[in-house]
């Protein structure tokens, strides 16, 4: 089963009240498979074909607000046309639960993967879960469901564009009935068609309260740690699977580690493995929640190693780093003996990301860890010189 | 090494768009799947046109697989189309011992030739020939399927002719009338292609 479908097969098995969705590349496959299951009576929901990802995001807001179970899925551009929409359902609180098929933001036009879209809606206020492979990212989307309305901010459940989205692998699935139950009735605890106690949601936020609306969003994600281990915990009970805020891959007594996101770490964990068997110290830290951040979780994990790569599937253009090299080389700062990092950035638009490629940081790392210092930390994975030619 | 190391096998296809590779890729990673082994089935996107040349791939393994990559060194190769011998470095990468598995009407001399003297493994299917023969109409997917399974050796025959039975049953539900066709095409294939 492909990515795609099995984040279809999680909206199948959660029934949501609502589905407001517009087709784009790549995560289309997710509202076909979804109204094919409307079509056969398999769900219940209210499927709403918009005419853009404003519209839809717009649906899931007026849904969510109305107190209903609300999902959508989008990619690339149809994020990016979301994006005011992303700060309304954020500060208005509303667990929507969004797939995300990550794809290359347009300029040049791509359809490839890379991470710039959702790295670029990191600050929008929604709760950022990243998947390895189709596996992962149907646990996550089931386990969104909760989150969002545990923290009452929405959850996006990201995965890789094509590489998991269109790669069919094997997948354990869930009995329905053990979804269903897992995931409960959604009872918000305020909601718009509530006539007792009528409400307003997204008024204007004069001076006096706007700050405190966003220090409320602030707060929410910083204890939202505790929903997503929660509901880790209860997902684990169910499926034996087991989830954390990060993976650690043999770390136990790795000098040298790489950081990366999706479908790479397993590229990465293949590498690790290989060098293991060679005797290397390596090891790999996976990161699963984006957001709310995993500062305290990383410093454990790289607190003894003596050099950690970051792996950036997505430019920031600050002139110094990808958008995860910031975030981790800032939770960094504090510690004791920090250890020396380097940012790769790497797979743009779908570019290609192999074990040997890994081997290449890897051994970059040791050269680092030789001398005792870095050079130029912000450095790429197989990006060309003016004068060579493209790979075939 | 550019993937996985151990057991896994590696198989790269190479077909025109509209042709049905990447179908076929997804089917042979069903039928592996069918065989309890972890599978991997993924087609190379690019600005897809009918008629453009695409790449597919697939890892089959006993153990869990995690690499995802493209495949550059593929165990074996599959041509679903001889005309992109022309335009395509298809044998690119092929390990040593690996098999070409090749859709044409050709004599191994021929081939070979074209492919610029290539010594190594070789299996010739007609796929064209046996659907239309089977199913009344070129349709060479499954035939390229069984060729793949006969030439590799990476799932058990019988196991997959029962396999795909019930695969084409849950899949032709609607139009039983194939099921027949195809399983003739599967098992005529697997009893003519053989490595040369």
């Amino acid at each position: 089963m492909s990515g795609n479908e099995a984040v279809a097969t999680a909206m199948r098995q959660i029934n949501p009240d609502v589905c407001g969705a517009f087709p784009i590349t790549p995560s289309t496959e997710i509202p076909e498979y979804f109204s094919q299951f409307m079509a056969n009576g398999l769900v219940d929901t209210q499927f709403v074909p918009v005419e853009s990802e404003h519209s839809a995001m717009s649906v899931c807001i007026g849904a969510s607000a109305a107190g209903a179970r609300a999902v959508t899925a989008t990619s690339s551009c149809g994020l990016a046309y979301m994006w005011e929409l992303l700060y309304v359902a954020a500060s208005s609180r509303l667990p929507i639960t969004m797939a995300v098929s990550n794809r290359a933001l347009t300029g040049p036009i791509s359809i490839g993967n890379d991470h710039s879209d959702a790295m670029g809606a990191r600050d929008s206020g929604w709760i950022q879960i990243y998947a390895e492979d189709n596996q992962e990212v149907y646990d996550n989307f089931i386990q969104a469901i909760l989150i969002g309305e545990a923290t009452r901010l929405p959850v996006m459940v990201c995965q890789d564009g094509f590489i998991t989205s269109h790669g069919v692998s094997n997948i354990e699935l869930i009995e329905d009935e053990k979804v269903k139950e897992f995931v409960g009735e959604y009872e918000p605890e305020a909601w718009l068609l509530n006539g007792e106690e009528p409400l307003a949601v997204g008024p204007y936020g004069t001076a006096p309260y706007y700050m405190e609306v966003k220090r409320a969003q602030a707060q929410a994600m910083k204890e939202a740690g505790s929903a997503i281990l929660e509901v880790a915990e209860k997902f684990e009970a169910m499926t034996g699977r087991h989830y954390g805020f990060i993976e650690e891959y043999r770390m136990e007594d790795a000098e040298t580690a790489v950081v990366v996101i999706g479908s790479s770490a397993g590229t990465a964990k293949a590498c690790v493995d290989q060098l293991r068997e060679e005797g290397r110290k390596v090891g790999l830290v996976k990161i699963r929640v984006f957001r709310p951040f995993p500062a305290r979780e990383l410093v454990k994990a790289l607190s003894r190693v003596k050099a950690v790569a970051v792996m950036d599937k997505a430019e920031s253009f600050n002139g110094c780093s990808g958008p995860l090299f910031a975030e981790v080389r800032s939770a960094m700062y504090d510690m004791e003996d920090r250890p020396l990092a380097v940012d790769y950035i790497y797979g743009l638009g779908g570019r290609d990301v192999t074990v040997d490629h890994f081997r290449q940081v890897f051994a970059a790392l040791d050269e680092d860890v030789t001398a005792g210092k870095t050079d130029e930390v912000y450095r790429y994975i197989c990006v060309r010189d003016r004068d060579e030619q493209p790979v075939r | 090494m550019n993937s996985t190391t151990g057991q896994t096998v590696e198989i790269r296809w190479h077909g025109r768009g509209g042709q049905g590779a990447k179908t076929a890729c997804l089917l042979l990673a069903e039928a592996a799947f069918f065989a309890g082994k972890y599978v991997q089935g993924f087609p190379e996107y690019g600005p897809e046109r009918m008629g453009a040349p695409i790449t597919a791939y697939n890892r089959i393994s006993d153990d869990k697989l995690t690499v995802h990559s493209n495949i550059y060194t593929p165990d074996h190769v599959v041509v679903v189309d001889e005309t992109l011998l022309h335009t395509v470095d298809v044998l690119h990468g092929l390990k040593e011992g690996g098999i070409l598995i090749i859709n044409s009407k050709h004599s191994q001399d021929k081939i070979r030739e074209m492919l610029g003297g290539y010594q190594g493994k070789l299996c010739i299917v007609d796929a064209e020939r046996i659907s239309t023969e089977t199913l009344g109409k070129n349709f060479p997917n499954t035939p390229m399927l069984a060729a793949v399974v006969k030439a590799s050796g990476v799932l058990d025959e019988e196991q997959f002719t029962r396999d795909m039975r019930q695969s084409f049953e849950h899949k032709f539900r609607s139009k039983p009338e194939v099921i027949e066709g195809n399983m003739n095409a599967l098992k005529k294939t697997l009893e003519e292609v053989h490595v040369e």
